[in-house]
């Protein structure tokens, strides 16, 4: 008989996999209550850390074509393909669904993926304008990236909820840093293996695992975190956060779908360039 | 000084009418306060008082918000978006009518020039009316779905710099988004918007769908605070924005705010010497200064900073300080002693903090709130004139060599609200504007405005934009 090699479930900070500097973890089981993992329970620290290489990976990802950004989310949508098996297993385990139902999770993260991939070079036509403003200037507006943007992951799905609040934000151009759903973190990281491996530059992606309400107020309060996505976060831990948040004016929301362009828009800041016609 | 001299040019104040009191105007009448108290506005280039103007205290905001309900209940939310749309058209055509009327007692409240409210408040607020009527039946068309629904009652508060050109910002689109309105004007100004109480009895608008109180900040904070208001929109400072964010933080209340700022503009070495230096005079001196955007913070490329320096000294002491009715005024008046006491401290800090200070020989009347265009050279980025908003006519100015380092000094603020770039070069002019953190980027121009043209800030100079299909979004549920 042979003895399965486990996997250790670290953090994702800067295209690295570190433990958390606090040395701690948490045991996740499985619905039938069998050990499965002891991922990190992730720190202040490593939230800051995670911020610092969010922010070093802004202007890199701002600043790359939208035909690009296209094609490197697409790549995870194709790397995360060939994984449909290992994420479908974990989900599976961890959610207490069959097989089948995991691997329609997957899909649709797959999916989710491919669906933004086809928009970040098509925000600014549906989501810019030329406006007609009383003289002779050329008046436009453009969709712009917002900076960093936290994310709190659907707390009830172990990949989909992730992967919808994650995948706009790129596509948008920011850069993110995502707390995993803390009963359900281990698909995060077979995630962020994906993103490390798919042209993702370091940094654009970071993912903590641990106790959401733990991080809440230090994510709302953190003054180089320009947005939020709420959407994983109870209502009881929102208010801390959008109060904190005022500080420095986070844009900070709540989503119910998926696949939704407003969840691009909400994090894209609008630029308005005027200059004078003439010759 | 200029040796050319100017003959007297005084706008009269014969076409105004203007009541010794004024009531709250609350459900299509104008009616007492509850309170019966009542504070002076006065005009800030003489100090004589103008009107008496009702204090709104908690009874009057309870009101106001009631008739904005109910008008939004019975009447507004039936009406079909087009005709909604065609009162718009008419206040926008009332506006225009009454245009003079309009100037003359904006500049008598406000102290800027005549010229301006004349050219520039007036117009632009009938052309934000005129823009968002035409809007009211098309706003499947505006990227918010098939159907966008109002909030309902929406709270707007609004400062002293443009008291009416804000007024129509804020009440245009929440009118043509089918929401209704209880308005608070400035403490110092508030003249205009009762001015346009009557534009909207004459328009015909229903009862109640525009409220206006007046009042201090306390009237602003129950306004905010009133559980019957579903959407708050403010322009003002960045303090009280985040006072009013922290207020609404736990409630259902959606939020827009407009707030400060501290604006580069940026003079690269191939500008256009002179339309830059009317570039600069424009960007701070507009508005006697008391402009969000203003472009407070001059950055110069160095090789050419002395003969920017010398043209724009030589241009500032053409600047004509005074009688704001003057129709060859430039610079009216401070708005208010509160605010005249802010600039003097900030700029004092200047000197203080080792900066040079320098202001053309200018004589300045004796009564009255005012302050000479001033600029201050040898700035660096960690003095206080160069990082918090003077709202004054002072310019504090900084040098820079490499394209690179304008943009980094540009963006070190907390604000974004807006910037200016100055260059021959396209490409440099598109380069900078793409690096530049900011909602609005003037290319070899400076502090235009259009209804059609959205305007708001990045980062702590706000959320939400305003004018433009952007604008719409804060006045229509789910709008980002």
């Amino acid at each position: 008989m042979r003895i399965d090699v486990k996997k250790t479930y670290k953090l994702y900070i800067g295209g690295a996999f570190p433990r958390s500097e606090s040395g701690r973890v948490y045991e996740i089981n499985d619905a039938e209550g069998n050990f499965l993992a002891n991922p990190s329970l992730a720190s202040r620290k490593d939230l800051r850390d995670s911020v610092v290489s969010a922010r070093n990976a802004f202007g890199g990802w701002s600043g790359a074509t939208e035909y690009n950004r296209g094609q490197v989310l697409y790549r995870v949508a194709e790397l995360m393909e060939g994984r449909t098996f290992q994420f479908a297993e974990e989900i599976a385990a961890l959610e207490g669904v069959n097989f089948k139902n995991a691997k329609s999770q997957v899909e649709a993260a797959i999916d989710c993926w491919v669906w933004y991939a086809g928009w970040c070079d098509k925000i600014a036509s549906v989501s810019g304008s030329t406006n007609s403003v009383s003289g002779p200037f050329y008046n436009f507006t453009v969709p712009e990236s917002l900076g960093v943007v936290g994310i709190f992951a659907g707390q009830q799905s172990a990949l989909l909820g992730l992967v919808a609040g994650l995948a706009p934000v790129l596509t948008g151009g920011n850069t993110a840093v995502v707390i995993a759903s803390e009963k359900y973190p281990l698909p995060a990281i077979t995630l962020s293996e994906v993103l490390a491996t798919s042209d993702v530059p370091a940094g654009v992606v970071n993912i903590l695992t641990g106790s959401s309400a733990e991080l809440a107020p230090w994510l709302g309060s953190h003054m180089d975190i320009d947005g939020i996505d709420l959407s994983g976060l109870s209502k009881k831990e929102e208010a801390e956060v959008r109060l904190a948040g005022v500080e420095n004016l986070k844009r900070i929301f709540r989503f119910n779908d998926s696949n939704s362009l407003a969840r691009v828009q909400a994090f894209m800041e609008n630029k308005t360039v005027w200059h004078p016609i003439g010759v | 000084m200029s040796n050319f001299e100017y003959a007297l040019a005084p706008e009269s104040t014969a076409i105004l009418n203007i009541a010794p009191q004024y009531g709250l105007f609350i459900g299509g009448k104008f009616v007492d306060s509850k309170s019966q108290q009542f504070f002076s506005t006065i005009n800030p280039a003489t100090e004589k008082v103008i009107s008496q103007i009702s204090l709104a205290t908690e009874a009057d905001v309870d009101f106001a918000v009631a008739s904005a309900r109910t008008a939004y209940n019975k009447v507004w939310s039936k009406l079909s978006a087009a005709e909604r749309g065609k009162y718009l058209f008419r206040i926008a055509r009332i506006l225009q009518e009454r245009a003079r009327e309009f100037a003359v007692l904006e500049t008598l409240d406000n102290g800027k020039p005549i010229r301006e409210s004349r050219d520039v408040d007036v117009p632009l607020s009938a052309a934000h009316f005129f823009y968002h009527a035409g809007w009211a039946d098309k706003l499947s068309h505006a990227g918010f779905g098939s159907d966008p629904k109002p909030h309902g009652v929406v709270a707007q508060i609004i400062p002293w710099n443009f008291p009416l050109l804000m007024l129509a910002w804020k009440v245009a689109p929440a009118l043509a988004t089918g929401n209704t309105v209880v308005l608070k004007p400035a403490e110092t100004t508030p003249m205009t918007a009762l001015l346009f109480a009557e534009v909207c009895q004459q328009a015909g608008l229903p009862d109640g769908v525009v409220n206006i109180v007046t009042g201090d900040g306390s009237t602003g904070a129950l306004l905010v605070n009133h559980p019957d208001v579903d959407k708050i929109a403010f322009t003002g400072s960045t303090s009280v924005g985040k006072a009013i964010a922290r207020a609404v933080s736990g409630t259902k209340k959606s939020l827009t705010l407009e707030l400060g700022g501290k604006a580069a503009n940026i003079v690269f070495d191939d500008a256009p010497i002179d339309e830059t230096v009317e570039g600069i005079v424009n960007g701070i001196f507009f508005n006697q200064g008391h402009v969000c955007c203003a472009g407070s913070r001059l950055l110069v490329q160095e090789n050419v900073s002395d003969q920017i320096l010398e043209k724009l000294k030589h241009r500032m002491s053409q600047i004509r300080v005074g009688d704001p009715m003057d129709k060859n005024t430039d610079l009216g008046a401070i708005n208010s002693s509160e605010q005249l006491a802010r600039i003097n401290e900030l700029a004092n800090s200047g000197d203080a903090e080792g900066a040079e200070r320098w202001s053309p020989a200018c004589e300045l009347p004796t009564t009255g709130f005012w302050y000479p265009p001033t600029i201050f050279t040898g700035v660096t980025q960690a003095h206080r004139i160069a990082r918090e908003e003077i709202f004054g006519p002072v310019l504090s100015v900084l040098t820079f060599r490499t394209p690179q380092e304008a943009i980094e000094k540009a963006n070190n603020t907390p604000y974004g609200l807006s910037a200016g770039v100055w260059s021959d070069k396209g490409s440099r002019i598109l380069w900078a504007s793409q690096r530049l953190r900011a909602g609005v980027i003037w290319a070899n121009t400076f502090n235009k405005f259009d209804p059609a043209s959205p305007f708001g800030g990045y980062k702590e100079s706000g959320w939400g934009r305003e004018g433009g299909r952007h604008g719409l979004a804060a006045y229509v549920k789910g709008g980002k």
